[in-house]
């Protein structure tokens, strides 16, 4: 440690952006400071400011950001201050980024290696030779396989896990001090999130670097970093160690992310997900008192509003600070309460939607791709079936193929005794069509940007229920009151909509027929983690009054595990595992399983955190293979021989639970058992 | 000449929330509008504004055909005003040229909004004409076309119509193409909404923005379509005044009266001028929402 | 790839073999004409029959196209009534003076047009971007004619630096090169127009790209970031555009001819039309088919070749 003091000091930074409607305020007097080697965390949702500090970081706010007041300081010299040659030197090779979206990050004309080549070229005076002999090396940190093969691809042909990977490699290369990750795992699946921040943990103890995590998922954040800052509305609200703020939050808004983020360990029974209720206004980033005072639960009137508040030490936690003049008379935090078991088993009802030996594929290119093989599940009235699979499982394909927008090719899938397996959306009758609707993911595309609220609800009652006109318009405002939006939003356009309402009205939408079956297609992806909790407890609360049965659609185990009666489990196209839910999950069983529970980042402190080997698929490839288990490349208790040429068997340990893998239930791995809570297997 | 132009440019898909409601423009937006406008007013007051017919021949002036107090354009070689063959020229085109372009508009939108929905078999036997209709010369096509059936207003309607549609025919497909992946399409289809309505009321409002700035555009090169024809000889019969035609009757004097060719020139440059102009503003506003 | 590029020969082929009847059978489909305008309009009906019946042009269309067909197989594209000659002979004449025209405006337009594109696109919003696109919009809206018009009467009433036509003859005081100026110039002027505007839009579309933020941020000159990551993004779209004006450049540029009085391809087409000397309609036709197809397949297949995306599967 030759340098005294931090390696980066940010100093009452003020960052504002200049538009033809006036300058708005992005980052409000943010100070906070990251040592040597140290990983600091910065969470928010959309709209705190978090990306804009990385920018100002990195100088690159563009033409319309306007850095109002404040210093950066990075290793003594404020980074502000510099420009040309002296900025140039020190981005790429003193401080390196990692961005959100790895494919459009890299230059798809451009071969991996000499991207990576660029970096000591620039930065180390290295010759060609150098360059790459470094630039292999950095692959191979970065554990992908077969380095030298990779220089000469193209980054489209890489999975997106693999490509994250290279432009880690390509950040590390040059040794920085500070690498600076940008949501540098949304989009990715869950297993290959896992996976890159282990790596990048791995990495940055072995270099010493330092690292400033930028994130909205409490979970990750609490995977890698030692130290975390809050943002909210552009200003922080809490920061300290890591352990300190997660365990004990001393400002409501940082309780109220920590609530509303849905836990492995916690199923239905447990404590209901909190949403925080209000949204970010833009009067609040401009209040003089708290920002957070509109939508905070302990506010008092006058103490929190009518003047600055400063950040001040929660006592007996050293350099645990939090924005707060509450705070000390705030409630003792308490993590949800894991799995409560449940009481008597609900009856069970009837089984409306059966699935047999459903099969699709796909033709492309010429060559064949199985998108579903073999899909056996059930859905019972009245509850909620989730079938969960990361990319390339087929659960998209599944619900196209409920929902008719599709048609399988092989098997069965029975509504009420009637097969729809081949039944395309145009040729199902009024009947049907009412009874199973539909929910989309992508709240920006769910409704016609040209169509009012009122219309879009009006068409829907119209056309599934044969209301007219008067009717119609009542229609619209009971939907309207059904999912808590005001009636007089029958006159608002969608883009005077947030993603929250959008998807509300979206729900409203399917709900116009009174179906029977709602499908919804990863409903809240797409949101931020406070909205998510408030759709997805409205979906609960809607499927509890309406007696609807839901099959819900997912990548989120932890969400699947609070929304879900019964679990599917999608690999490549099959189902690796099937029955209810805190069956499936309290001890999960299936390697798959196991490996997706260990891999969801749970931001609780407290909660075990068990470490599994997590491989990455090698190449995106959709479909599984025809023969054998199609988890077998990534299995860690695979059978050689057996697990690669045979079908695994069903195996049944319980009523209604079905798990296919070749291990008998006695040889099944309790790793988790306990850390998910439930009892072993007999 | 031609519509090289016609090889489709890629257009964005315009954002969403594109209500008229608040009708601003860019500075190049209004003067086009402007141009526009000027052209239009004039052409529709010719028959009451004080100018000498554009047929009638002023012999006596053709001692000098300079512009003067009587002639404020001067006359051409045949003693005809050259002012009130413009302003009367300009009606031929505000004309001829709208009607051509709202032809290949509604034709080659209904195609594109066919093929790009229906996919399949329509989609390839369609697109397979349409290319081969752009990568033909257009001259030549007119050239064949007119000189077999003879020019009159109907036929070069007719041509550019057929001319045109592909390039609008192509683009309404690739948006109808991107835009029936969107989710509101499936929720539609869910419904059991007819095709036509999805096509007509989910997909063709949304693109909207684009399909407007091409025909401004369109509107533009079928002027200087029309021009260029009237320029060969093969366009409107005369005695019509048509600024092509007017600039081919006065081309060989122009090294001693260079003001005949060069008055109709300016008056057809200026009209395209403000076609581009308005296509820019308008694109820019459909692009920044 | 290589099956793609068969596909579309076999397309080709196709094409040229549909729109070369469609043009036949359009032309010849009233027989009586060919046989008048041979005799004069003086001539009786009945000579016109039997002449008519003389040269075989009662046969069925089909019949007769089967045998055009064979004969322009064997390069004989038949005997043009205008000009006494062998089609093929004065074809190929006014052709090669208008290639050597197009490639000379080929060459002067594609790299002005990628510069000034790029410098426009650069800086999306800037002085240069705002100028560029302000002049490449008023250039290609000005008509060929209007062009001409305009510099004929600066260049050469007004200043007397340039001849006022084009005929490619050395019997006057101009020297071939000087007669080659105004040509190129109104068509570079006219074309370039469209193209900086097309390149403009491709290069912004690319700097918007995170790829080249990313550059930016390993340290590197913004210069170097064009050069090396922004322009070969940039000019893929537009390649298959850039190689789509060389048909304009052959095929369409009868109005740059007609004022120049040059002795090119489109002024022959528009006399063999206006005059209905069939045969070298047809021919025209046909050749014109052909280059707009080479164009576009040779377009496609540099597309396919320059974009990885494209050239190499997962």
């Amino acid at each position: 440690m030759a340098e005294p003091g931090p390696l980066l000091a940010c100093e009452r930074l003020t960052v504002d952006y200049g538009s033809e409607g006036g300058r708005q305020r992005a980052v409000d007097d943010l100070s906070f400071h990251i040592g040597r080697g140290e990983a600091f965390g910065l969470v928010g949702e959309s709209g705190c400011g978090k990306s804009t500090v990385a920018l100002a970081i990195m100088r690159h706010l563009g033409p319309n950001g306007i850095v109002a007041n404040g210093a950066i300081r990075f290793e003594g010299t404020d980074l502000l201050g510099l420009g040309g040659e002296a900025l140039r030197r020190v981005r790429g090779a003193r401080i390196a980024m990692v961005y959100q979206d790895p494919l459009s990050s890299l230059n798809p004309v451009m071969t991996i290696g000499r991207q990576l080549m660029e970096v000591p070229l620039l930065h180390r005076t290295a010759d060609r030779a150098t360059a790459r002999r470094l630039a292999v090396q950095a692959l191979a940190d970065v554990e992908l396989p077969d380095p030298e093969a990779l220089m000469s691809r193209y980054p489209h042909q890489l999975s997106g896990g693999q490509q994250q990977r290279c432009v880690i490699a390509m950040a590390m290369i040059a040794e920085p001090a500070l690498l600076v990750l940008d949501e540098p795992t949304t989009g990715l699946d869950v297993t290959v999130e896992a996976a890159v921040l282990d790596l990048v943990d791995r990495l940055r103890r072995r270099r010493g670097t330092a690292v400033l995590f930028i994130s909205h998922n409490l979970g990750a954040v609490g995977r890698l970093c030692d130290r975390v800052g809050v943002l909210y509305a552009g200003r922080l609200v809490e920061q300290g160690a890591l352990a300190q703020v997660f365990r004990n939050p001393r400002h409501p808004y940082t309780r109220g992310l920590l609530n509303c983020v849905p836990s492995a360990g916690a199923n239905r029974q447990g404590r209901p997900l909190t949403p925080i209720g209000g949204s970010l206004t833009e009067a609040a980033r401009l209040a003089v008192g708290c920002a957070f005072a509109d939508r905070c639960g302990h506010v008092v009137e006058g103490l929190c509003t009518s003047r600055p508040i400063a950040l001040a030490s929660v006592a007996d936690e050293a350099s645990h600070v939090a924005r707060c003049v509450r705070s000390e008379s705030l409630p003792t935090f308490a993590w949800r309460q894991a799995s409560v078991p449940q009481p008597a088993a609900r009856a069970a009802t009837e089984t409306i939607l059966e699935a047999r030996g459903l099969s699709k594929r796909y033709d492309l290119d010429g060559s064949s791709i199985a998108a579903l093989g073999g899909i056996e599940v059930e859905l019972e009235r009245g509850r909620t079936l989730a079938i969960v699979g990361e990319s390339g499982s087929g659960k998209s394909t599944f619900a196209r193929i409920l929902s008719g927008l599709t048609g399988a090719d092989d098997g069965e899938l029975s509504f009420h005794g009637q097969d729809i397996a081949r039944l395309p959306i145009a040729k199902r009758s009024r009947d049907l069509r009412q009874r199973l609707q539909m929910i989309f993911q992508n709240p920006d595309s769910t409704l016609n940007p040209s169509h009012t609220v009122g219309y879009a609800l009006r068409r829907a009652a119209g056309r599934l229920c044969g209301l007219r006109r008067q009717e119609a318009d009542a229609e619209v405002s009971r939907l309207l009151k059904l999912v808590q939006l005001p009636t007089h939003y029958a006159q608002r356009m969608p883009d005077q909509l947030s993603g929250g309402q959008r998807q509300r009205i979206s729900i409203a939408r399917a709900l116009a027929a009174a179906p029977e079956v709602v499908v919804a297609d990863e409903p809240v992806s797409a949101l931020d983690v406070s909205v998510q909790a408030a759709v997805a407890n409205l979906l609960k609360d809607l499927q509890e009054r309406q007696q609807l049965s839901l099959v819900f659609i997912s990548h989120d185990i932890a969400l699947v595990r609070y929304m879900a009666d019964y679990v599917a489990l999608f690999y490549r196209g099959r189902v690796v595992e099937f029955g209810p839910a805190d069956a499936v999950f309290a001890p999960p069983y299936h390697p798959y399983t196991q490996m997706l529970l260990a891999a969801v980042p749970d931001p609780d402190p407290d909660s075990p955190r068990p470490r599994l080997a997590l491989r990455e698929p090698s190449a995106v490839q959709p479909g599984g293979t025809e023969r054998g288990c199609p988890f077998t490349n990534r299995c860690p208790y695979r059978i050689e021989g057996k697990c690669d040429r045979e079908k695994p068997p069903i195996v049944i340990p319980s009523a209604g639970h079905r798990i296919a893998c070749h291990l008998s239930p006695e040889n099944l791995p309790h790793d988790l058992v306990g850390a998910f809570g439930g009892a072993a297997l007999s | 000449m031609t519509d090289i132009a016609d090889i489709a440019t890629p257009a964005p898909i315009a954002p969403s929330g594109q209500g008229a409601r608040s009708f601003r423009l860019s500075t190049a937006g209004y003067l086009g509008l402007a141009i526009i406008l000027a052209w239009a007013i004039v052409a529709l007051l010719a028959p009451v504004l004080a100018l000498p017919a554009p047929n009638a021949s002023d012999l006596a002036a053709l001692a000098d055909p300079r512009p003067s107090a009587n002639h404020w354009l001067g006359v051409d070689l045949s003693g005809r005003d050259i002012l009130s063959r413009t302003i009367w020229g300009a009606r031929t085109v505000l004309t001829v040229a709208p009607i051509a372009v709202a032809g290949a508009t509604v034709v080659g939108a209904v195609l594109g909004l066919c093929a790009g929905y229906y996919r399949g078999v329509p989609d390839s036997v369609l697109s397979r004409v349409s290319d081969i209709i752009l990568s033909f010369p257009v001259i030549i096509l007119y050239m064949i076309i007119l000189t077999k059936f003879g020019a009159s207003a109907f036929n070069i309607v007719a041509v550019i119509t057929v001319t045109k549609a592909p390039i609008i025919y192509r683009l309404v497909r690739a948006m109808t193409l991107e835009l029936r992946e969107r989710e509101y399409v499936a929720a539609a289809q869910m419904r059991g909404e007819s095709a036509l309505y999805i096509m007509l009321v989910e997909i063709l409002p949304n693109a909207r923005g684009p399909i407007v700035v091409d025909v401004c555009l369109r509107l533009g090169y079928t002027t200087i379509a029309i021009g260029a024809l009237g320029f060969l000889g093969i366009g409107l019969p005369p005695p019509t005044p048509d600024w092509g035609g007017m600039v081919r009757e006065t081309y060989g004097m122009i090294s001693i009266y260079p003001h005949m060719a060069i008055v109709p020139c300016i008056a057809i440059s200026s009209l395209v001028v403000g076609f581009n102009l308005l296509a820019v503003g308008l694109r820019r506003r459909v692009q920044h929402g | 790839m290589a099956r793609y590029a068969v596909r579309q020969l076999g397309y080709m082929a196709l094409t040229l073999l549909v729109v070369s009847c469609a043009v036949f059978v359009l032309n010849e489909f009233a027989p009586g004409d060919v046989a008048r305008k041979l005799l004069g309009a003086y001539a009786t009906q009945e000579q016109v029959e039997h002449l008519t019946q003389q040269l075989g042009l009662d046969r069925p269309v089909l019949v007769r196209y089967l045998e055009y067909m064979g004969d322009v197989l064997r390069g004989n594209f038949g005997q043009s009534l205008t000009f006494k000659v062998p089609v093929a002979q004065i074809l190929l004449e006014r052709l090669s003076n208008t290639l050597l025209l197009a490639a000379i405006a080929f060459a002067v337009i594609v790299p002005l047009a990628v510069l000034f594109g790029v410098l426009a696109g650069m800086r999306e919003g800037s002085v240069e971007d705002h100028s560029i696109l302000i002049a490449a919009n008023f250039l290609s809206s000005l008509p060929e004619f209007a062009t001409g018009v305009f510099l004929v009467s600066i260049f050469t009433v007004w200043l007397g630096w340039l001849p006022g036509t084009s005929p490619l003859s050395t019997g006057g005081n101009w020297s071939i090169a000087s007669q080659l100026v105004m040509p190129v110039l109104v068509m570079a002027l006219y074309d370039m127009g469209y193209l900086i505007a097309m390149i403009r839009v491709s290069m912004i579309g690319v700097m918007r790209q995170p790829f080249i933020r990313t550059a930016i941020l390993k340290g590197m000159k913004r210069r170097d970031v064009i050069v090396k990551h922004a322009l070969r993004n940039a000019l893929i779209a537009p390649f298959t555009a850039i190689l789509l004006q060389i048909n304009y450049l052959i095929a369409g540029v009868v109005v740059v001819e007609t004022v120049f009085a040059y002795p090119g391809f489109g002024r022959l087409m528009l006399q063999a039309a206006m005059s209905k000397d069939i045969a070298l309609v047809e021919a025209g036709a046909l050749v014109a088919v052909l280059i707009a197809m080479t164009t576009q397949l040779v377009g496609d297949l540099g597309y396919m070749l320059l974009d990885p995306r494209i050239r190499i599967r997962k």
